[in-house]
């Protein structure tokens, strides 16, 4: 380490801290990206076991390769821009879905000390920028200029603002019981505690105490996400593909990169405010990097088993869900956890 | 502390990066082979019948409104529980700073509920 960081000195001169930072961010950005590939493969693998089919098998050993060709077809298809789109907006939205769904992770902590940018408003940052995606899809819808692409924008834009309304009270629980908005901070919080002074510090985790919170963070990720069951932004058998409709290539390609780089995101997050980041779920074993990817692992197999589970919702449902139900729950359960702490049963001294 | 964040903006120019690269790469590799069939929107094989720009449901506009009624709710709210902890362990300000925040929490229920007996909360 510190003979590449010589090493660079000698290269870029004052520059180096900057180029630093970019290795890291390197370091961060191409295993996600690995991961997005092969999540891809494990999702119709996963998705092909649990409907009793095979899934893919032809491209490379049991179908390893798939990922790749997808990848390269999609490299050597025509980018189309319809006649009637706005062409800079139409090659803007993809990006712009894409930068939050990277950018979110420069205050993942990976463990104790391995963070990119450990900022004290970590927690603020990544919900910002996270609510930044929908910016994306609304201008996919709207310079795509077909009624498909722009209905599908409206609804999946009125969707993911719902919805963060009950995941950012879902937070405000998480932040009452940490006591900072610092990522690193909340997860080491959650390693103090009844269960964790005897050892299993995985009952500590904020999963239990605010489990009602946790179940509205995590559904509520999976709207974010517009995952299955709530992608009816997408809705291919109703309104054919919804916001991207009119992409193609590489264009789509970024979209579909964004919202895998999401879902990655949210399970990321949940991991980490929900799941105790990388602390061990026993004293014995140390903690570390391993904990954080297998929760987030664990996770991600759950938006994938919930995708073959669950039929589609209908739209005044979802709305109903996110409004109706998750909305009264975190606001009676901001309420409950202020109770709880006030009374002389307060677990968080 | 504001250095910090200089990771962030490097990382958000990264992202950027990573978007744009992907688009031009592909730009540079594909055909090009446009036909006025091809760049017209879809629509399930017909023609285009108007504009596809047209009205939208207020209710999206609605639920805009509203969105950013409880997302400033929540910017408010945050600061609160931030320091919660702190506020719980002070024994001079313990039930006041309780106490305040249950009335804002109970003029946002007030709120809500208007919104919610109104209809405005209603998909049919």
């Amino acid at each position: 380490m510190a003979a590449l960081h010589e090493f660079l000195t000698s290269l870029f001169g004052a520059a180096t801290p900057t180029i630093w930072i970019v290795l890291q961010i390197v370091a961060i950005v191409l295993p996600l990206m690995a991961v997005v590939a092969y999540l891809t493969y494990a999702e119709r693998k996963i998705i092909g076991f649990m409907q009793v089919r095979i899934g893919p098998d032809r491209v490379g050993y049991w179908g390893l390769l798939q990922p790749i060709a997808d990848a390269l077809k999609l490299l050597v298809k025509e980018i189309i821009i319809p006649t009637g789109a706005d062409k800079a907006l139409f090659l803007l939205a993809p990006i712009l879905s894409i930068v939050p769904a990277l950018a979110a992770w420069a205050v993942i902590p990976f463990s104790d000390t391995l963070i990119l940018a450990d900022v004290n408003a970590g927690l603020l940052y990544a919900m910002a920028v996270s609510s930044l995606g929908v910016y994306g899809i609304i201008l996919a819808g709207w310079a795509s200029n077909s009624k498909y692409a722009f209905l599908g924008s409206m609804r999946s834009a009125a969707q993911l603002i719902s919805y963060e309304v009950a995941m950012g009270m879902a937070l405000i629980t998480v932040l009452m019981v940490s006591n900072s908005l610092n990522l690193a901070d909340i997860v080491r919080a959650q390693g103090e505690g009844i269960f964790a002074s005897h050892g299993v510090s995985f009952f500590s985790w904020n999963w239990l105490p605010l489990l009602p919170m946790f179940v509205v963070y995590l559904v509520s990720g999976v709207a974010e996400t517009n995952r299955a069951p709530f992608d009816m932004a997408e809705g291919e058998s109703e309104i054919v593909a919804g916001f991207h409709v009119e992409y193609s290539g590489m264009a789509f390609a970024i979209f579909f990169l964004a919202e895998y780089a999401n879902m990655i995101l949210v399970s990321a997050l949940t991991a980490t405010l929900f799941l105790g980041g990388w602390l061990s779920p026993v004293s014995f074993l140390p903690d570390g990097l391993f904990w954080l990817l297998a929760k987030i692992s664990a996770l991600l197999f759950f938006f994938l088993w919930i995708r073959a589970t669950f039929p589609r919702y209908r739209y005044d449902q979802v709305m109903r869900l996110g409004w109706k139900v998750f909305i009264p729950l975190c606001l009676v359960w901001i309420v409950v956890v202020g109770c709880w702490m006030m009374s002389p049963w307060n677990i968080w001294k | 502390m504001l250095e910090n964040y200089f990771p962030v903006l490097i990382f958000i120019l990264v992202g950027a990066v990573v978007g744009a690269l992907p688009l031009i790469l592909g730009w540079v590799v594909s055909p090009s082979r446009p036909d006025s069939e091809k760049l017209s929107p879809y629509e399930c094989g017909f023609e285009a019948f108007e504009d596809a720009r047209m009205k939208f449901d207020v209710r999206y506009y609605l639920i805009a409104i509203l969105f950013i009624l409880f997302d400033l709710e929540i910017a408010f709210l945050f600061p609160w529980a931030t320091i919660f902890k702190e506020i719980v362990s002070t024994d001079t300000i313990k039930w006041f700073g309780f106490a305040e925040m249950m009335v804002f929490i109970a003029i946002l229920v007030v709120g809500f509920v208007y919104a919610w007996v109104k209809g405005a909360l209603d998909w049919e």
